[in-house]
C-alpha cells in the first residue's frame, strides 16, 4: 500500500514544476502545457486525498477541473492562434504593444 | 509490487515534466506532457479512481492534447527562447521563489501523516458511485458545467471568426 | 435540503435570456447585430423582478447544499445584475460606432453574470470554482473582443495565461482544505476547523494559496500585474465589467469565505491581508499618478480602490463587511459612470484615450463634463459623495478594531489619490484643446445610463442609510 504522502509529495513536485515553467517559458503554448501540468498535479492531490477519506466527493471535483480544463484548453488555444496569425510568433514577449 | 509501480510512474511523470519545461520544441513538450498525463493515469488507478483514470488518458492525453499538437503544427512556432533579457530578471526573482514554493510543499505535505480514516480498502471508483453522486448532490455543478462549455464554445467560435 | 428552483430564479432567467440571444442570433442581419443588446436587457430586467421577488423569501440552503439563499447572496447579485444592465445598455452604441457586429458578445455577458451570481451565492467550493471560470472564460473572450487591434488580443491572452495560472493556485488551495477537512462545503469545512486543536500546516498554506487565487482575480497587490495591461487593451465596455462586477464578485466570493469557512483562521489571514491591503493601495495610487492614458489610470485606481475594500476585509468584523458591500455599491456606481463618459469621449476606434485629450470639454460638453467630475470627484473620495461615505464606513470599521496605522496609511494613500483625479478635471476646465474637438455622440441610452450613475454616486453620498441597512441584513449571517 502506497501512502497518501507519497502521492501528495509526487503532486508537490509536479505543482513546483509546472509553476517554474510558466514563469521562465516565453513560449505562450508551452506556459499553457505548464498550467496543464499544474491542474494535473492537482488532480493528484484531490485523488490521493479521496482514497484517504474513502469519500467519492473528491473523484467528482476532478470530474469537473477536468472539465474547466477542457473549455479553457479551447478558449485558450484559440486566442493563442490569434496572436500567431497576427505577429507569426507565439512569443509572449512579441506581444508586448504595452508595459508591463 | 505496487511500491514498484508507483516509484515507476512518478519517476517518469517527473522527467516528463521537467522534459515539458526544458524543452525548446513545442511538439516534443508535448509529448512529453502526454507521457506525463499516462503516467499519472497509472497513479490514478492505484488510488482507486478507475474513471477518472480512463477519462484522463481519453480526454486528457487523448483530446486535449492533441488539440495542442493541432494548434503547434497549424502555427508551426519555431522562434523560442528562453527568458529574453528583460524578463531575466524577473526570472532570477521567480526561481528562488519557486524554490521556496517546493520546499514549502515538501515540509507541508508529510503532515498529513498516516492518520486518518481506513485506507485499507479504497472508495471504489467505478462508474457507478460516481454517477449516483453527480445526478444527485451534485446536480447543479452538473448543469452549471453545461454553462461553461456553452460559454467556452461560444468564445472559441467568436475568436476565430475572421473579422472583415 | 430539496431542489428550490426560486432560489436561482435569476441566474436560470439570465442563461435562458443568454440561450435565446444566441439562437436569434443568425436571423439577424449583421448592421442591427448591435440592437439584439436589448434582448439582453430584457433578461436582466426580468432577473431584476426575480431577485425583488424572493426578496423576502426562506432563507437557507438550497440544491442539495450547494447555494445559500440568504440577504448576501441577493445583495450581490442586485449589485451584479444593476453593473451588467449598465454595460449592456452603453455596449449597444460601442459595438455599432466600432462596427464590432457580433452579437455573441451580449450572450458572453449574460453567462458572465450567471457565474457571478453562483459566486456570490455559493456553499460549496466546486460552485464557487465554477462560478469563477464560468466568469474567467468569458471575460478572457470578450477582453480580446476588438480582434482587429493587437493591443486587445494581447490583452486577452495575457489575462488568460494568468488566470489560469491563479486558477490552478486556488484549486491547489481548495485540495488542501479538503485534504485538511473531508469536505469542499463551506459549513462544514468551518466546523471542522472549530473542532481542531492545532491547525495542520497545509490547511494554513491550501487557505494562503486560495488568497492568491482570489487576489488574481480581485487584483489585490502583488497579484495585480495583468490588471493595467488587460484593462488598457480591453473594449472600454469590458474594461468597466472587469474593474466593477468582477472584481465586486471576486470580493464578494472572498468575503463569504473569510467570513463563513475559515472565520477561526483570522488571526493568520488578517496579517496577509494587513500587507496586501497596505501595498495595494500605496502601489496603486503612487502608479497612476504617472500614466497618461485613462483607461491605464483607472486600471490604477481600481487597483487602489481594491486596497480600501481590503482594510474592510482586514477589519474582521461585521461592520468591516457592510462597509465593503456598500463600498462596492458605491464603486460600481462611480466608476460605471466615469467608464461610460470616457467611452463617449473616446469616440470611434477608441482614439481620444489619453487625459490630454480632455482637454477643453468641459466648454464645449458642459453637461457631459459636470457628470465626469461628479464621478471624479467620488473616485477621489470627496465629501457628499458616495466615495466619501463608502471610504468612511471602511475606516471606521478598522478604527474599531484598533487598527490605527492601517487608516493613517489608507488616509495618505486616498490624499495621494486625489491629485491625479482633480488632473482630469483641471484638463477638462483649464486647458486649451490642441486643435478642434471633435463632436461626441451621446446616444439617448448613454444618457440613462450616466442619469442614474450620477444620481445613485450623490444620493449614496448624501443619504447613506437605506443602502446600509441592506447591506448589514446582509452580512447577518
Amino acid at each position: 500500500m502506497v501512502s497518501t504522502t507519497h502521492f501528495l509529495v509526487l503532486g508537490a513536485i509536479l505543482f513546483t514544476i509546472g509553476t517554474v515553467g510558466v514563469i521562465i517559458r516565453r513560449n505562450v503554448i508551452i506556459m499553457f502545457m505548464c498550467v496543464e501540468l499544474m491542474l494535473n498535479a492537482v488532480n493528484l492531490t484531490f485523488l490521493a486525498f479521496a482514497r484517504h477519506f474513502n469519500q467519492i466527493d473528491a473523484q467528482i471535483f476532478v470530474f469537473f477541473v477536468m472539465t474547466v480544463a477542457a473549455a479553457e484548453a479551447a478558449v485558450g488555444l484559440a486566442l493563442i492562434v490569434q496572436l500567431a496569425r497576427r505577429t507569426n510568433s507565439v512569443d509572449i514577449d512579441q506581444a508586448d504593444t504595452m508595459k508591463w | 509490487m505496487e511500491e514498484l509501480v508507483f516509484y515507476l510512474c512518478a519517476a517518469v511523470a517527473i522527467v516528463a515534466a521537467l522534459t515539458v519545461i526544458v524543452q525548446r520544441s513545442a511538439v516534443y513538450s508535448a509529448l512529453a506532457l502526454i507521457a506525463c498525463f499516462c503516467s499519472v493515469a497509472i497513479l490514478f488507478f492505484q488510488l482507486g479512481a478507475e474513471f477518472i483514470a480512463a477519462i484522463q488518458v481519453i480526454v486528457y492525453a487523448g483530446a486535449i492534447m492533441v488539440l495542442f499538437l493541432f494548434v503547434v503544427m497549424l502555427i508551426d512556432p519555431e522562434s523560442d527562447a528562453f527568458a529574453s533579457n528583460r524578463l531575466k530578471k524577473l526570472t532570477i526573482t521567480a526561481v528562488p521563489l519557486a524554490a521556496i514554493l517546493g520546499l514549502l510543499l515538501l515540509w507541508a505535505v508529510p503532515a498529513v501523516g498516516p492518520n486518518g480514516s481506513d485506507s485499507s480498502h479504497a472508495a471504489t471508483g467505478g462508474i457507478e458511485p460516481l454517477a449516483r453522486s453527480l445526478f444527485s448532490d451534485y446536480l447543479l455543478p452538473f448543469e452549471v458545467t453545461s454553462i461553461l462549455i456553452l460559454v467556452a464554445v461560444l468564445g472559441a467560435m467568436v475568436l476565430a471568426k475572421r473579422t472583415d | 435540503m430539496d431542489i428550490n428552483y426560486t432560489a436561482l430564479l435569476p441566474e436560470i432567467i439570465l442563461s435562458v435570456a443568454g440561450i435565446v440571444l444566441m439562437l436569434l442570433i443568425p436571423f439577424v442581419p449583421k448592421e442591427s447585430q448591435p440592437k439584439l443588446g436589448y434582448v439582453g436587457l430584457v433578461g436582466i430586467l426580468l432577473a431584476f423582478c426575480a431577485l425583488v421577488l424572493q426578496w423576502e423569501g426562506e432563507r437557507g440552503l438550497a440544491f442539495f447544499d450547494m447555494v445559500f439563499q440568504d440577504n448576501f447572496a441577493n445583495f450581490s447579485k442586485l449589485l451584479f445584475l444593476l453593473s451588467v444592465g449598465a454595460i449592456t445598455a452603453t455596449s449597444m452604441h460601442y459595438l455599432e460606432q466600432d462596427r464590432l457586429l457580433k452579437a455573441e458578445y451580449f450572450c458572453l455577458l449574460l453567462f458572465s453574470t450567471v457565474g457571478m451570481c453562483l459566486m456570490a451565492a455559493s456553499a460549496d467550493l466546486i460552485m464557487t470554482f465554477l462560478g469563477i471560470e464560468i466568469l474567467s472564460i468569458s471575460t478572457y473572450v470578450l477582453a480580446g473582443y476588438r480582434s482587429s487591434e493587437m493591443k486587445s488580443t494581447e490583452s486577452a491572452l495575457k489575462y488568460f495565461i494568468l488566470g489560469a495560472f491563479s486558477t490552478a493556485f486556488l484549486l491547489y488551495g481548495v485540495a488542501f482544505v479538503y485534504g485538511a477537512t473531508g469536505t469542499t462545503k463551506y459549513l462544514q469545512i468551518s466546523r471542522a476547523i472549530s473542532d481542531m486543536d492545532s491547525y495542520p500546516v497545509f490547511l494554513l498554506l491550501g487557505v494562503g494559496f486560495m488568497i492568491v487565487g482570489f487576489g488574481f482575480k480581485a487584483a489585490f497587490v502583488p497579484f495585480h500585474v495583468w490588471t493595467p495591461d488587460v484593462y488598457e487593451g480591453a473594449p472600454i465596455p469590458i474594461t468597466a465589467h472587469l474593474a466593477v462586477a468582477s472584481k465586486a464578485a471576486a470580493v464578494v466570493a472572498f468575503l463569504r469565505i473569510l467570513f463563513q469557512v475559515v472565520p477561526d483562521l483570522s488571526l493568520q489571514w488578517q496579517q496577509l491581508l494587513w500587507i496586501s491591503a497596505v501595498l495595494t493601495m500605496l502601489i496603486g495610487n503612487i502608479a497612476a499618478l504617472t500614466q497618461s492614458n485613462i483607461k491605464r489610470m483607472l486600471a490604477y485606481s481600481s487597483i487602489a480602490h481594491a486596497g480600501y475594500l481590503l482594510v474592510g476585509l482586514t477589519a474582521n468584523s461585521t461592520m468591516g463587511a457592510q462597509g465593503v458591500l456598500f463600498y462596492l455599491m458605491a464603486y460600481a456606481f462611480m466608476n460605471l459612470g466615469a467608464f461610460t463618459v470616457v467611452q463617449l469621449v473616446a469616440r470611434r476606434g477608441e482614439a481620444n484615450v489619453e487625459i490630454k485629450d480632455y482637454a477643453g470639454l468641459g466648454f464645449k460638453y458642459p453637461l457631459l463634463s459636470l457628470a465626469l467630475s461628479v464621478f471624479i470627484v467620488s473616485l477621489a473620495g470627496i465629501p457628499l459623495t458616495a466615495g466619501f461615505t463608502g471610504k468612511l464606513f471602511l475606516f471606521s470599521a478598522a478604527i474599531q478594531q484598533g487598527m490605527y496605522w492601517l487608516v493613517v496609511i489608507a488616509v495618505v494613500a486616498s490624499a495621494i489619490g486625489i491629485y491625479y483625479y482633480i488632473r482630469v478635471l483641471v484638463f477638462m476646465y483649464m486647458r486649451e484643446p490642441e486643435g478642434e474637438i471633435e463632436s461626441v455622440g451621446i446616444p439617448g441610452v448613454a444618457r440613462i445610463v450616466i442619469l442614474i450613475m450620477v444620481l445613485g454616486t450623490l444620493y449614496l453620498g448624501i443619504l447613506p442609510g437605506s443602502v446600509l441597512k441592506m447591506a448589514s441584513e446582509a452580512v447577518n449571517f
